[in-house]
C-alpha cells in the first residue's frame, strides 16, 4: 500500500476546486509529490498557481476535493473535524505570512497557546515556551505584546508558537513575505538551523527566490499543476543572532 | 482547560471595559429590578399575612345597616339598629365562641400636657380573646365595669407611647374628652391593619361608657358593629346563617324585606386580600423577568458581534489544534461571565434600591436570600442560553475561511 512507505507527506492526485459564483473553480488539479522527513522543501510559482491551496491541504485546513493524503503513514484527507483539529496540534506546526498571533495575549501565552489545546500542564506549558523564546533569540520580550516587537520578531514568535508541540512538519506560507531583506535573512536562518540540527521537516512557499535558496528541493507550481521539482545545494545561512 | 480560558475571557472582557460595562447594563437594570420587585411584592405580602395573622381568627363582623345601603363601609350611619341586646343574643348562639359589641368615634385623650386624638372602642372584655389580643401590662376591665359603665380605658401602645413614653400607664388617670379614666392595661404590640391603619393606635373602654357617657348623643345605646367569633372554620357557615335568622327575627324583618344590618365574613375578606397581595407579587416579578430577557439579549447581540470581530483569532486558534467544543466553551464563560457580572451588579442595586424604596416610599419590603440566589441562577442561565447561538457560531467557523477574514 502507497501511505505505508517511510514518507513523511505524500499526496496522489491531490486537487481542489473551489465553489465560486461562476461555477468550481479547479486551483489544484492533480498533484502527486512525497516529502521526505528532514527535508526542506521550497514552493515556488505565480500567483494563483495554487501554493497556499497546497499549503491549506497539507495543513489539514481545508479537504481536498479529489486525491488522498497520508501524513506519517496515516490517511488524513477524509478524518473528521475533532481528529483533524488534534492532528494540527500535535503533528504539524504553522507560520503565515502574517504572523497571526493573539493581539492580547503576551509572547509567552501566545507560544503556549498549542500546549492549552494539547491539554500540558500550565508549569510545563510555561516552561516549554520559555525555552522556544530563548531558542529564537526573545527572552527578554517573553512577557511583552505582540504589537510591541518588530515584524522580524513576531515571525519568529510565530516560529516559536509552531515549534513548542513538537510536530514533525512546519508549514510556512510566505513567512517572509511581510519582513525586509535583513530580517528575511534572520528568519531563514532560523529556519535553516532547525531543519540542519533538530531535523525539522519545513515546507516552505515563497516567491522570492533568494529564500528558496536555502531549501534543498525546490516545486514549482503551476495552473495547480507541479511543473518542475528540483534539487538544489542551499546557501550558507547568516550566523544567527548576530543582530537579534 | 477552563483555567486559561477563563483568564481568557476575562482578558477580553477588560480589554473592552467600556462595552462590557455597556453590555452588562441591560442584566445589571434587570436583575435589580427583579429584586426590588419580588422585595416590595414579598413586603406587601408579608404585611397583609401579618395583617391577618393580628385580626383574630373565625371572624365575622355585623355592621348596622343594609347591604345595599352606601352607608355600610363606615359601619353603619345614624340609623344604627344594632344594640348590646342584639350582641348578647348572638352570644347565646351555639355555633358562636365569642362576641364583642363595638361602639366607637374619635375622641381627645389628654395626660398631663400631652394629648393625642385616636379612635376610642366601646367594647366588653371578650374583644381581646375575639382579637388573639394580649396585654402588656395591667388587666382588662370586667364585666362589672360594663354594668356600671365605669370609667376605665386599656390604652394601645402608639397611644401609650404618645402619652406616657416609656413609662407604664397601668394605675395613671387619663382624660378622654375632659372625663377622668383610670387606665388599668396596657395592650400589645398589634402592628397594621389590612387597611394599613395602625392597631395600636387606640384606646379600648367599656361599652357602655362609651354609649352613654362619650359618645351618647350619637349612639343612643346602640352598636356601630358586632364582632362575632365562630367556634372554628367548619362552623362558620352555620353561625353566618344563625346570626342572619337571628338578627332578622329580633328586627322584626319579614321573607323578601331588605335587613338593616350586613353581615360579613372577614375571614373571606382577609383570604381575598393575601391572593390579591400574592398575584401582585407575582405579577411584579414577572414584568421585571421581562427586562432580564432583554439584558440577555443585549449580551447575544455583543457576543455575535464578538464573533465576527474575532474569527481571525478563532481562526489561529482552530490552526494549532483548538477543538470546536474549545471554542464553544471560551464564548460561552465569556456571555456567562458577562451575565453573572450583571447579576452581581444587580444584585448590588437591587438590595439597594430596595432598601432604599423602603425609605422613601415608606412601604414594606422583604429582602429574600432565595430572590438573590434566584437571580443568579437565572443570570448564569441567561448567560448560557443567549450566549449559546455566538459561541455555536463560533464554533463551526472553518479554519480557512477564519484565517482568510480580515
Ligand atoms: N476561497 C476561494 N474561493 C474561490 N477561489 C479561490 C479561493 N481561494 C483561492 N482561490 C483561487 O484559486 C487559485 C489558487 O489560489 P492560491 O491562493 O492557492 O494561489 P497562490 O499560488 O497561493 O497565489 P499567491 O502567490 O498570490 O498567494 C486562485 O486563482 C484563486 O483565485
Ligand atoms: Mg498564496
Amino acid at each position: 500500500m502507497a501511505g505505508t512507505s517511510g514518507d513523511l507527506i505524500r499526496v496522489e492526485g491531490l486537487a481542489k476546486d473551489y465553489v465560486t459564483a461562476a461555477g468550481a473553480f479547479p486551483a489544484l488539479r492533480g498533484v502527486d509529490l512525497r516529502i521526505d522527513e528532514r527535508e526542506f522543501v521550497a514552493i515556488m510559482g505565480p500567483s494563483g498557481s495554487g501554493k497556499s491551496t497546497f499549503m491549506n491541504l497539507l495543513g489539514c485546513l481545508d479537504s481536498p476535493t479529489r486525491g488522498r493524503y497520508w501524513l506519517d503513514g496515516r490517511d488524513v484527507a477524509g478524518l473528521p473535524t475533532e481528529q483533524l483539529a488534534r492532528v494540527r496540534n500535535q503533528q504539524l506546526g504553522f507560520v503565515f505570512q502574517g504572523f497571526n498571533l493573539l493581539q492580547r495575549a503576551s509572547v509567552i501565552d501566545n507560544v503556549a497557546l498549542p500546549l492549552v489545546y494539547a491539554g500540558v500542564p500550565r508549569a510545563e506549558r510555561q516552561a516549554r515556551a520559555r525555552v522556544l523564546i530563548e531558542r529564537v533569540g526573545l527572552g527578554r520580550y517573553a512577557d511583552s505584546l505582540p504589537s510591541r516587537i518588530s515584524g522580524g520578531q513576531q515571525q519568529r514568535v510565530a516560529i516559536a508558537r509552531a515549534l513548542v508541540n513538537r510536530p514533525r512538519v512546519i508549514l510556512a506560507d510566505e513567512p517572509t513575505g511581510n519582513l525586509d531583506s535583513h530580517t528575511t535573512d534572520e528568519v531563514m536562518a532560523l529556519f535553516a538551523e532547525l531543519n540542519r540540527e533538530e531535523g525539522i521537516t519545513l515546507v516552505l512557499v515563497t516567491h522570492e527566490s533568494d529564500v528558496a535558496e536555502y531549501a534543498r528541493r525546490v516545486i514549482r507550481f503551476h495552473d495547480g499543476l507541479v511543473v518542475e521539482d528540483r534539487v538544489q545545494t542551499p546557501r550558507e545561512p547568516i550566523e544567527i543572532g548576530a543582530s537579534a | 482547560m477552563i483555567g486559561p480560558m477563563l483568564f481568557e475571557a476575562m482578558q477580553a472582557l477588560s480589554s473592552n471595559r467600556l462595552r462590557t460595562f455597556l453590555t452588562t447594563l441591560g442584566m445589571v437594570i434587570g436583575v435589580a429590578a427583579v429584586i426590588i420587585m419580588l422585595a416590595v411584592g414579598s413586603g406587601a405580602q408579608k404585611s397583609v399575612q401579618d395583617s391577618i395573622a393580628s385580626m383574630g381568627s373565625n371572624l365575622f363582623i355585623v355592621l348596622a345597616g343594609s347591604p345595599s345601603t352606601s352607608g355600610v363601609r363606615g359601619g353603619g350611619g345614624s340609623g344604627s339598629t344594632l344594640t348590646l341586646g342584639d350582641a348578647d343574643a348572638i352570644a347565646e348562639l351555639p355555633s358562636v365562641k365569642a362576641v364583642a359589641p363595638q361602639a366607637f368615634g374619635n375622641a381627645q385623650i389628654v395626660y398631663g400636657s400631652y394629648n393625642t386624638n385616636t379612635q376610642v372602642f366601646g367594647t366588653t372584655d371578650d374583644y381581646l380573646e375575639v382579637r388573639e389580643w394580649p396585654l402588656a401590662s395591667g388587666a382588662m376591665f370586667g364585666d362589672s365595669d360594663v354594668r356600671s359603665a365605669g370609667r376605665v380605658a386599656v390604652l394601645g401602645q402608639t397611644v401609650a407611647q404618645t402619652l406616657f413614653g416609656p413609662e407604664d400607664p397601668v394605675g395613671r388617670t387619663i382624660r378622654i374628652n375632659g372625663s377622668p379614666y383610670l387606665v388599668s392595661g396596657l395592650l400589645a404590640r398589634k402592628g397594621q391593619s389590612l387597611d394599613g391603619r395602625d392597631q395600636d393606635d387606640t384606646v379600648l373602654v367599656p361599652v357602655t361608657a362609651a354609649q352613654r357617657k362619650l359618645f351618647g348623643s350619637r349612639f343612643h345605646g346602640t352598636l356601630r358593629m358586632i364582632m362575632v367569633q365562630s367556634v372554628s372554620e367548619d362552623l362558620m357557615a352555620r353561625t353566618e346563617l344563625e346570626i342572619n335568622a337571628l338578627l332578622n327575627e329580633r328586627h322584626g324583618i319579614r321573607a323578601g324585606q331588605e335587613s338593616d344590618f350586613t353581615v360579613r365574613n372577614l375571614t373571606a375578606v382577609a383570604e381575598t386580600a393575601a391572593s390579591t397581595a400574592r398575584i401582585m407579587s407575582l405579577l411584579l416579578g414577572a414584568i421585571a423577568s421581562i427586562s432580564l430577557v432583554v439584558g440577555g439579549i443585549g449580551i447575544m447581540n455583543i457576543m455575535l458581534v464578538s464573533v465576527t470581530e474575532r474569527t481571525r483569532e478563532i481562526g489561529i486558534r482552530v490552526a494549532i489544534g483548538a477543538q470546536p467544543r474549545d471554542v464553544l466553551l471560551q464564548f460561552l464563560l465569556e456571555s456567562i461571565l458577562l451575565a453573572l457580572l450583571g447579576g452581581l451588579v444587580g444584585a448590588l442595586i437591587g438590595v439597594g434600591g430596595s432598601l432604599l424604596v423602603q425609605h422613601l416610599a415608606q412601604i414594606p419590603i422583604l429582602i429574600s436570600t432565595s430572590a438573590i440566589v434566584l437571580a443568579f441562577v437565572v443570570s448564569a442561565s441567561v448567560g448560557v442560553f443567549f450566549g449559546w447561538y455566538p459561541a455555536r457560531k463560533a464554533a463551526r467557523l472553518e479554519p480557512i475561511e477564519a484565517l482568510r477574514y480580515h
